[in-house]
């Protein structure tokens, strides 16, 4: 149990006393996620809104597929990013593999399933008469998208959460894709793991904290727009 | 209404435009990074779990001008990367597997860096009561008593050095009390000592985290239990974009003076006594000795 408060003190002071290399792991774990994250997002909306919106052959499959990718484990991602990534690879002269890049590519397509499958379940729920109406009052399709965006906003920014709580937290594509390089990938996750290891407990559990504090913090900003905007209305 | 996009959209484009930013800040480190040079060392957990490459690393980078990218790995799957060419340099302790390896034709130079040994390690009421005794005749023990016995069982070269043991004591390991981690030697340290059970390590990475072990040194000194580390260079054999300079100039560097004396110094300041000893130039036999 000592271990859990020597982590807690340690987090405290890490945060504190400005120590160069968690600022510089925290920050890279938030630009990694967030980018990951709004990659997903602008892939997934479009492909969500269409699933839940359009009508053609294969709708239920993609969205089956959609509900699928939600479950992914990352690990399988990072492996398939990585043989894509290899010196040997396809694409491998680009020479990503081992960079923050590598692993914004591995967490959008983590995310992106689940913007696709929560997306598509939001703007199914909205009623249908709403787009009815829309019409009828002369909006134009991309009004009455938007407005649709808006009636359904609450699980829309539910979405957007998910999607950056399952990549912030994520380990296995992170390590896999990234290699846990120090100053250059390595992210709150796999140092824990790293700390852990090296049989630093109380260093893990302060990476661990600190990765909870800075979730904390970015749902805390989108749970207050996504309630502000419910007070408002 | 419209407030409510306004606001969210806002905040979509705010991340859009961070994750611009650094899409095009990595972009611009990655295109810098050939005039960087970088190059990637597969190696083995233990040097990275015993924190030795922290104290190489960053003197090779001043000194060379190379950056590099660590894959610590096991040492089975250091090679492989090796022999695809996703790796430019070495850094491996399983001998037999790297001469096999060798032979293949793929790699450029091999050569001895340092060794250290492996200890048998076990719960202090040493239930099999091989305290003192040889590796192998430690290991027959253990099997007879059934006492539990963690392997790494990730093909790594203290695997492979487990792996050969169990034949010298006359052993087909096998059963509940054998059990495999396929996890790197800290995590497996950790296994066995919360299982109270005996395990196999380098006497580096136990050194390292001894304070939080109930794990005991019950068998060392053994001929055969030295763990001797070399270094490997690539060629453009393994694969059109390895750097054979990179690897050389890590080869030639590890191998040199300055290098050897951080490794032999390194650990003695924390442990009382170096986690390796230097063993650039000299002949392979005479370890140990």
């Amino acid at each position: 149990m000592d271990v859990l408060l020597d982590g807690l003190v340690d987090a405290v002071r890490l945060l504190l006393t400005g120590d160069q290399d968690s600022w510089s792991i925290t920050a890279l774990t938030l630009r990694v996620s967030l980018t990951a994250t709004a990659i997903a997002l602008l892939l997934g909306l479009p492909l969500g809104a269409t699933i839940a919106l359009a009508r053609f052959p294969g709708r239920r499959i993609a969205l089956a597929a959609a509900n699928t990718g939600m479950g992914m484990p990352p690990v399988v991602v990072g492996l398939f990013v990585t043989v894509l990534l290899w010196r040997s690879g396809p694409i491998g002269g680009l020479g990503l593999l081992y960079t923050p890049t590598a692993m914004v590519i591995a967490q959008a397509a983590i995310a992106t399933p689940i913007v696709v499958a929560l997306v598509a379940a939001a703007l199914q729920q909205v009623d249908p008469d709403f787009r009815v109406q829309m019409q009828a009052l002369g909006a134009t399709p991309i009004r009455a998208f938007a407005a649709l965006l808006g009636e359904a906003r609450l699980p829309l920014l539910a979405a957007a959460m998910a999607a950056f709580g399952a990549v912030v937290s994520e380990v296995g594509a992170a390590q896999m894709v990234g290699g846990n390089l120090a100053g250059q990938t390595r992210v709150l996750t796999t140092a824990a793991v790293l700390a852990t290891s090296r049989g630093q407990f109380s260093l893990a559990i302060a990476f661990g904290l600190i990765l909870l504090l800075i979730a904390f913090c970015v749902n805390l900003s989108l749970t207050l727009i996504q309630q502000r905007q419910t007070a408002l209305r | 209404m419209r407030r409510a996009l306004t606001v969210v959209s806002a905040w979509i484009a705010a991340i859009v435009l961070a994750g611009c930013g650094t899409a095009a800040t990595s972009g611009g480190a990655a295109s810098q990074a050939p005039a960087e040079k970088s190059l990637i060392l597969a190696t083995t957990t233990s040097t990275q779990d015993s924190g030795l490459l922290d104290e190489l690393l960053p003197a090779f980078t001043r000194d060379s001008g190379w950056q590099v990218k660590t894959l610590a790995v096991g040492s089975g799957q250091a090679i492989e990367l090796g022999r695809r060419g996703e790796a430019d340099a070495l850094l491996v302790h399983s001998p037999a597997a790297e001469l096999e390896f060798v032979a293949e034709g793929t790699t450029g130079s091999r050569r001895l860096v340092m060794h250290n040994d492996f200890v048998l390690l076990g719960p202090k009421d040493d239930p099999a009561d091989i305290k003192g005794a040889s590796a192998t005749e430690a290991m027959k023990k253990i099997a007879t008593a059934e006492a539990v016995f963690v392997s790494r069982g990730d093909e790594s070269g203290t695997h492979a050095k487990e792996k050969g043991l169990w034949p010298k004591a006359g052993v087909t390991p096998g059963g509940s009390w054998y059990q495999s981690t396929g996890q790197g030697m800290g995590e497996t340290l950790r296994v066995a000592s919360e299982k109270a059970g005996y395990t196999l390590s380098d006497r580096a990475t136990y050194l390292a985290q001894r304070g939080s072990l109930a794990l005991d040194v019950l068998s060392e000194g053994d001929p055969g239990l030295l763990n001797v580390y070399h270094v490997i260079e690539m060629t453009k054999k393994a694969g059109q974009l390895v750097q054979p300079e990179g690897a050389k100039a890590f080869a030639d560097w590890i191998v040199a003076a300055p290098a050897q004396q951080i490794i032999g110094e390194f650990g003695r300041a924390k442990f009382g006594q170096p986690l390796f000893t230097p063993d650039a130039g000299k002949d392979e036999s005479t370890l140990g000795q």
